[in-house]
């Protein structure tokens, strides 16, 4: 149970996807204008980061670095698959629970060949993580850009009211303000290791 | 040889996704109604909610059970309402047709501000400090609220009120849903005549604050032949089911508080597509 907290608030706060590693930075900037924009993007990206880290890492470890290794076509291979597995699931969706496809709506598509969906499956595999750690890491990475979206969203609703200086308005400040909340979770490194080492 | 294993799974794994896409989507596809394209097609698409349903997809797809009117659509008007009762087979019904009016007259030349507000430029925040910063509280604040509501930018703001441009609205009634103050007030389009003040203050309170407002002082109720004015909460009323639009209220309102003029809306002037 410890370790499970542990890789999931990890994966969340520490190893932040959007204000650590800076990967799924352009839906981070795109849809945090809006809360109810941001969290629909959000749960859309929890939704298919643990999908395909759930696929990708039997693929991995049964198929490209099963008997024959062809281990260099990782992220060609990663990229059809969860294509492929997202565009299934937005079906099975429509078919099957039309409310929870209208809410993810176009977030859904839009996140196929996301950044950050990609970028939780590889490091799943260059990390080491045996399957449960894999899917626990991608469920804290959804988590942090969650909770990365919401903060986000809230700032830049400060700064919408705001008046910076006439060459920062729009997307300079939102860069700015962007920085400033990244810096803040760098604070966050050390701290869970600390708690739980 | 080792360079032929790799090609060939990945186009194997290439096309087990395929096949299983196209599988997923013939088994699982989802029905629609047909008429729901031709539905939402005469729609105007505007997502206004003036029928009551949450935008055009939401009436399209009320629309489909029988029983629903088809003459919700205000901003469509009597063309849609004919093309969706023709669609459906049902028996066109006529729309009320209705413009929005901002019931206040409280220009910069007849009101003076009452505080220096330097907050967020929007109405509903200006609205928290005493009902904004004109000497009324019941009046039009002028900072755009409605204007930045209307799809069809027929309400612009001169002279510190907001003006609606009669001939480009179509009755959505985004603008009403918008104000803060509840000034703008939608009425047919049909209408000659309009009260163009919103204060309960009593008259002579309200004169002081406005020189354009309605005083209450019963002139118009005297002067109207129909009855159709009545003068209640320090504010005359006009009712729309007498008002034969003779001008006479206007003509004696001391204060030019009641207009006389012709109201006719976007739907006059031209046939929405």
């Amino acid at each position: 149970m410890k370790t499970v907290i542990f890789v999931i608030l990890t994966a969340a706060i520490t190893n932040n996807y959007v204000l650590v590693k800076f990967l799924g930075i352009c839906p981070f900037l795109g849809v945090s204008k809006k809360l109810d924009q941001a969290t629909g993007m959000s749960i859309a990206v929890i939704f298919v980061e643990v999908m395909a880290a759930a696929v990708t890492w039997p693929i991995y470890h049964k198929l490209l670095d099963g008997g024959i290794n062809f281990t260099y076509m990782e992220t060609t291979v990663f990229i059809l698959v969860i294509a492929a597995l997202v565009q299934l699931v937005e079906i099975i969706l429509k078919k099957y629970i039309p409310t929870l496809h209208k809410a993810l709506g176009v977030y859904l598509p839009l996140i196929t060949t996301n950044c950050g969906v990609l970028g939780v499956t590889m490091n799943n595999i260059t990390d080491g993580f045996n399957f449960r750690d894999s899917v626990l890491t991608a469920l804290g990475c959804g988590l942090g850009f969650f909770l990365a979206m919401v903060i986000f969203s809230g700032v830049r609703s400060r700064v919408e009211e705001a008046r910076p200086p006439k060459s920062f308005e729009g997307l300079p400040i939102t860069l700015v303000s962007a920085s400033i909340v990244s810096l803040s979770f760098f604070g966050f490194a050390g701290v869970l290791t600390k708690i739980f080492g | 040889m080792s360079i032929i294993v790799p090609i060939v799974a990945v186009t194997v794994i290439g096309l087990i996704c395929a096949v299983g896409l196209s599988v997923a989507s013939a088994v699982m596809a989802v029905k629609e109604d047909e008429r729901f394209p031709a539905i939402r097609e005469c729609l105007p698409g505007a997502n206004c909610g003036a029928c009551g349903f949450s935008g055009c997809d939401g009436y399209a797809k009320a629309l489909l059970k029988p029983g629903t009117k088809t003459n919700l659509c205000v901003p469509g008007a009597d063309t849609v309402a004919a093309k969706l009762s023709k669609l459906l087979g049902v028996e066109a019904e006529d729309v009320v047709e209705q413009v929005a009016c901002v019931r206040c007259g409280g220009t910069c030349e007849h009101t003076q501000p009452k505080e220096e507000y330097h907050g967020i430029r929007t109405c509903a925040a200006a609205r928290l400090f005493f009902s904004g910063s004109g000497s009324c509280a019941y009046g039009c604040i002028g900072m755009g609220d409605c204007a930045a509501a209307c799809p069809q930018n027929a309400i612009y703001m001169e002279k510190g009120i907001a003006v609606v441009d009669t001939k480009s609205c179509i009755g959505c009634g985004l603008c009403a849903k918008a104000c803060p103050q509840g000034v703008i007030a939608m009425m047919p389009d049909t209408s000659k005549t309009e009260v163009l003040c919103s204060s309960h203050d009593p008259g002579a309170l309200t004169h002081r604050l406005c020189t354009a407002g309605c005083i209450a002082c019963r002139k118009c109720e005297k002067a109207c032949e129909s009855g159709a004015i009545t003068v209640t909460g320090n504010l005359a009323r006009i009712d729309r089911a007498k008002c034969t639009g003779c001008g006479k209220c206007a003509e004696v309102c001391t204060t030019g508080a009641i207009t006389a003029r012709d109201f006719s809306g976007a739907h006059r002037f031209e046939t929405p597509a």
